[in-house]
């Protein structure tokens, strides 16, 4: 047998309370993709994190080509020939591309030398990049190239990518697997995270699950369904969302020609916007991020003042409303970013509990804050939504991605919403708490509530929505009802020649 | 080799061990810094720390001055630790503070000589509402056309002591006191006058009002929705955007507040302790403040405490001034040093530092 070659043998990693990682062991081989699944807090990144040298593992050691390989820090294993390519990007807008990627580096060549490297690399790897644009500028796939070639630029062994997918388009998609592809067979090996199953089955020769920091399986996830893998990753038979079909209501939110401008120099002004949610229906909302996702949920958050007329709740216009007002109405939104938005990340899960329920729960009488009561409806929203946490207590930021999530949508379903606005449900969250969500969405609207979902997960807004429309450069495209979309007509309308077409006629 | 790791939640701890420290390494400093002067360094700290409270020959005059210094001082930074909770910088306390104590004193000059109840609380009101009017200068070119409010205010501080100086020298002089600066003696005047409510105690209105202002901020931050507000603007902006709360209210609230507080602290000394508006009335209470609210955790109770504190290093200083001949100046040094390591100690309460040592491998947590 050939030396694999990353090995891992009995890593172990513990946390005050937690054990991470408790006795991973698994091989990578030479121009082998792997694919490292789990849930949410299953331990994937502590584990990357020890190969990429960010934290040191308790127990247990790592072999590269048979050696003793135990980075003390990011750059040692970049010089052994690892490259990680993270689920958030950290790059400058206000800089080109080759300066974000000099940035990154440990000893970066001049300037016109890197633009040269960077336009070879990308052109011979099909990720073409012109290395003198502003990152500001880029769309969110270009900006993972950049990361890609930041990396590739160190000519690595092993790459290491952290949900890569969540922020392309199907086409994008395609182009990161041909590249990927190439990678392979070039005699490279890539560590592959993703919870979206359809594509490790596409992409990977080999897979290892964690659940609870310890691996419960290892498969081919080419002889697997998508169901089977993720069964093996929650451990448990998964529900697929389902509902009933029911006959829409009255129209509750009306959105006309709503027009604002980004409050962020980077951002996307909406253009023109019109949309409209009859109670038990759900629109979707599709598109690449920053095409005005977020300028679109500030809008109707009250974040963003529009016209008066622009914005109208069950036919009160409320364009002109702040968010306590709009609260007050029944219209509750649930931002994309968690972390500093949708909460306040060094709070308790009480003091975010009171961020948003303030009134509606009926936690403060006269201005005065019955802290006992935003203990209760925080420890409600924890046991409806299974949040798993000590308890109400917890800081926001200690909890993971999927668990602040649930608790962050469940904050807003519990208030029990007449229009729910929701951007990014399911982003970077788990398989069976992203069904969690998508249930409840589906579960309010049966009751009655008018729902939009935003989302750049076509799969979910398929799941979810009752009628899909696009955004894109800040325009929305005219709703379509989902039953009979094909992926070509989506397609066309994310790329806004619907539009375009519309803007003709 | 050191690194910072980030805590998963900010150290309780640490949160009330860094003042304890900070004051600990401050003394050692300091005790460095007489020492290069050629004092003996446990003569001096003893002299700030100890002598004014509990020393025979000095404690009669000193014990009574710890309240009369801490009162303003508490008073001040309790109005100064709501903004600062929020994210939102006033500086300028000082400016405030000196245009409170302007005001009030316009008030007993023109009501004076007639005695009667209504000057004393008119002046409070006179004092809050100048230093409050003080304030929403930087708090209006704020909301406005986005100043910084950091500059504005402490700017505003220097046009005060302008205003202070002419009305010591012109508009507010005392016409029967030959010529000199300064005006009418206010503690003199006894419907104007702050008077000593204890006999050597110190305790003043002013101390009354540090009081009630305390208890007041203690129920505004953990009970009342505004002060819930001013803590999410602080930690989290776009959260609070979320929530409701609008920015620019939020900084005319909290500027407002700071500013009247100032100013009714500017009021209780010039009707008391400094007696009358003088060129040099304002002494740093509204710069000291600040180290008091950072000292204090921004929490009511530890600003308090704080504020006790840096009133015996204000006493102490004096005496070791007076008794050892140091430099006026080494004590704002030690006054600074102690903001310094306070602030350099605040790491720890959201990082842990780690060891680590690139040659020894896994063992090692």
């Amino acid at each position: 047998m050939s030396i694999p070659l990353l090995s891992l043998q009995g890593l172990t990693k513990v946390y005050p309370g937690v054990v991470a990682n408790s006795d991973v062991s698994f091989d990578i081989g030479e121009g082998e993709v792997h694919a490292l699944l789990g849930e949410n807090g299953a331990g994937k990144s502590t584990l990357v994190k020890a190969i990429y040298g960010l934290i040191r593992p308790n127990e247990g050691q790592m072999l590269w080509r048979g050696e003793v390989y135990a980075p003390s820090a990011p750059a040692q294993a970049r010089a052994t020939g690892v490259a990680m390519v993270f689920q958030h990007f950290s790059l400058f807008d206000a800089m080109d591309v080759a300066e974000n990627v000099a940035l990154g580096m440990d000893n970066p060549p001049p300037i016109r030398e890197l633009s040269a490297k960077i336009t070879e690399v990308s052109n011979n790897y099909g990720l073409p990049l012109d290395p003198h644009r502003m990152v500001g500028d880029l769309s969110a796939g270009e900006r993972q190239r950049v990361e890609i070639i930041r990396c590739l630029l160190q000519n690595p062994q092993l790459l290491i990518m952290d949900e890569p997918t969540s922020v392309l388009t199907p086409q994008e998609v395609d182009i990161l697997f041909r590249t990927l592809r190439q990678l392979r067979s070039e005699g490279k090996s890539i560590l592959y995270i993703s919870h979206k199953l359809e594509e490790i089955r596409a992409l990977c020769e080999n897979s290892t699950v964690l659940r609870l920091g310890k691996v419960v399986g290892r498969a081919d996830p080419r002889k697997e369904s998508a169901r089977s893998l993720a069964e093996l990753m929650v451990g448990q038979v998964l529900h697929t969302p389902s509902r009933e079909a029911g006959t829409p209501g009255k129209m509750l939110l009306k959105v006309t020609d709503l027009s604002v401008a980004s409050p962020s120099a980077f951002g996307t002004s909406l253009k023109g916007v019109n949309l409209s949610v009859r109670a038990g229906e759900v629109l979707g909302i599709g598109g690449v991020a920053g095409n005005g996702q977020d300028e679109l949920l500030g809008a109707l958050s009250g974040e963003i003042r529009a016209d008066s007329e622009a914005v109208q709740m069950d036919s009160n216009p409320v364009g002109q409303f702040g968010p306590t007002a709009r609260r007050a109405m029944g219209l509750l939104c649930a931002p994309e970013e968690r972390l500093g938005h949708a909460a306040a990340p060094d709070m308790s899960l009480t003091e975010n509990a009171l961020l948003t329920g303030a009134y509606r729960e009926k936690l403060v009488t006269n201005g005065f804050v019955s802290w006992s009561k935003a203990k209760t409806f925080a420890e409600s929203v924890i046991k409806r939504f299974d949040v798993r946490t000590p308890g109400p207590h917890v800081a926001a930021r200690a909890l993971s991605g999927g668990n602040l999530q649930k608790f962050v949508i469940g904050r807003e379903i519990m208030q029990r919403p007449s229009v729910l606005v929701v951007n990014q449900p399911t982003w970077g969250v788990d398989a069976s708490a992203a069904a969690q969500i998508r249930q409840a969405i589906l579960d309010l609207a049966q009751a009655g509530a008018a729902v939009v979902v935003i989302s750049q997960d076509l799969d979910e807004l398929l799941e979810v929505a009752d009628n899909f429309a696009a955004l894109n450069g800040g325009r929305l495209s005219a709703p379509r009802p989902v039953q009979g979309l094909t992926m070509d007509q989506i397609g066309l309308m994310l790329g806004g020649a619907e539009g375009e077409t519309h803007a003709a006629a | 080799m050191l690194r910072l790791e980030k805590r998963p939640s900010p150290s309780k701890l640490w949160n009330y061990a860094t003042p304890v420290v900070a004051v600990l390494l401050t003394m050692i400093a300091g005790g460095i810094l007489f020492m290069a002067l050629g004092k003996n360094p446990f003569e001096a700290i003893k002299l700030i720390f100890w002598d004014p409270l509990f020393s025979e020959q000095f404690a009669s005059y000193s014990r009574p001055q710890l309240l009369i210094k801490a009162g303003p001082l508490i008073l001040i930074a309790v109005g100064l630790s709501v903004g600062f909770r929020a994210g939102i910088w006033n500086i300028g306390a000082e400016g405030q503070y000196i245009i409170g104590a302007l005001c009030a004193a316009a008030v007993a000059l023109a009501f004076y000589p007639a005695e009667s109840w209504l000057v004393f609380p008119l002046m409070i009101i006179a004092g809050a509402a100048g230093g409050w009017a003080w304030a929403m200068v930087p708090a209006i070119l704020k909301t406005r056309f986005n100043t910084n409010e950091i500059l504005v205010s402490l700017l505003m501080v220097y046009i005060a002591e302008k205003l202070l100086a002419a009305a010591a020298t012109g508009f507010m002089r005392n016409p029967q006191g030959s010529g000199f600066p300064g005006s009418r003696n206010i503690h003199n005047y006894a419907s104007a006058s702050n008077q000593e409510l204890i006999a050597n105690t110190g305790m003043h209105w002013g101390v009354v009002a540090a009081l009630i202002a305390v208890i007041f901020t203690y129920v505004l931050l953990q009970r009342h929705i505004l002060g819930f507000h001013v803590q999410l603007a602080g930690q989290a902006p776009r959260a609070a955007r979320f929530a409701g709360v609008a920015p620019a209210r939020l900084v005319l609230m909290c500027l407002g507040l700071s500013g009247a507080f100032a100013g009714m602290a500017g009021m209780f000394e010039v009707a008391g302790p400094a007696r009358l508006i003088t060129i040099d009335f304002n002494a740093g209470y509204g710069f000291t403040a600040i180290i008091v609210a950072f000292l204090g955790r921004l929490h009511p109770v530890g600003i308090v405490l704080a504020g006790l504190l840096l009133a015996l290093t204000y006493i102490g200083g004096e005496l070791a001034q007076f008794m050892l001949n140091l430099p006026a100046a080494a004590i704002q040094v030690f006054q600074g040093m102690l903001l310094f390591f306070l602030l350099a100690l605040d790491v720890l309460s959201n990082y842990r530092v780690r060891l680590s040592f690139p040659s020894r491998s896994s063992e090692v947590v």
